[in-house]
């Protein structure tokens, strides 16, 4: 059966392979799915130690995480087309000035 | 057979973050991303929380993942291949990913957490109308909050997303 390590060593896995894409990745899209990639790897520490306590709170911190998340992904997404309509362009080295 | 299933999905949860990040075109990278958390929601249910799992399945694999292969497909296909990356730039990338893993994962085994005591699951798996129950009583002002979050984020995002050139068109027409 697996133990509470063997998530916990999934979970900085997925942690440090989001790290990595927002350091060397320059464009916006892919910084957004780092940001994602980080995020489920915290949901997945709430839920194994939820498991382990045994403890319901683990799980409803979860539910609030992927909802918050989600409304995330949506404004992000919604900043990146405007700044692509003004740039032409999804790269964040081109973003430095932030004139409009 | 539960490491089993344990192995396999962590080979499909990694692997494909992985290539959510390197893929060459950005939709590929899109559903990569989508499998991904596929995987995470896989960890939900070998974790006995099957309602997270498929909150999890709803909201990323469904909403999520459409919503970044819409805004994949309205970003010109130029931009979308990746622009070329500063070597040194990805190598230390890599050299510091490998020493946060290595340092943490150290950290992890050396703490109590690796002690079988306490890192075996013990007690039975929680019954979801637990979580109903303490989201409607206890959370219940987070929960609120949360609903009125979303959907001030996605006011947000429609305003955001508006084109003003175009509705300036519409409305000399009339």
């Amino acid at each position: 059966m697996s133990e509470l390590i063997d998530f916990l060593i999934v979970s900085l896995v997925l942690v440090a392979i989001g790290i990595y894409g927002l350091v060397v990745k320059r464009n916006a899209i892919r910084m957004l799915f780092s940001i994602e990639i980080i995020a489920n790897a915290a949901n997945l520490n709430l839920i194994a130690f939820s498991r382990n306590l045994p403890n319901a709170q683990g799980q409803v911190f979860a539910l609030f995480s992927i909802a918050i998340a989600a409304a995330e992904v949506a404004v992000g997404l919604g900043i990146i087309i405007i700044a692509y309509r003004l740039y032409k362009e999804i790269d964040v080295e081109e973003f430095r000035s932030m004139r409009g | 057979m539960a490491d089993l299933v344990f192995i396999a999905v962590a080979i499909m949860t990694i692997g494909s973050a992985i290539v959510a990040l390197e893929s060459r075109e950005l939709v590929y990278g899109a559903i990569a991303l989508a499998i991904s958390m596929l995987g995470i929601a896989g960890f939900f249910l070998i974790l006995d929380s099957p309602f997270v799992a498929m909150f999890q399945i709803t909201v990323y694999v469904g909403a999520v993942a459409v919503l970044v292969i819409f805004t994949v497909m309205l970003v010109r296909t130029q931009a979308l291949f990746s622009t070329i990356e500063d070597k040194k730039r990805k190598l230390a990338g890599i050299i510091f990913m490998l020493i946060f893993i290595g340092g943490i994962g150290s950290l992890f085994l050396l703490s109590g957490i690796n002690n079988p005591t306490f890192g075996n699951f013990q007690g039975s798996a929680i019954d979801f109308t637990a979580i109903g129950k303490e989201m409607v009583t206890y959370y219940a002002p987070a929960l609120i909050v949360l609903a009125l979050t979303l959907a001030g984020s996605v006011i947000g995002a429609l305003a955001l997303a508006r084109r003003e050139d175009i509705e300036q068109q519409n409305e000399r027409t009339y």
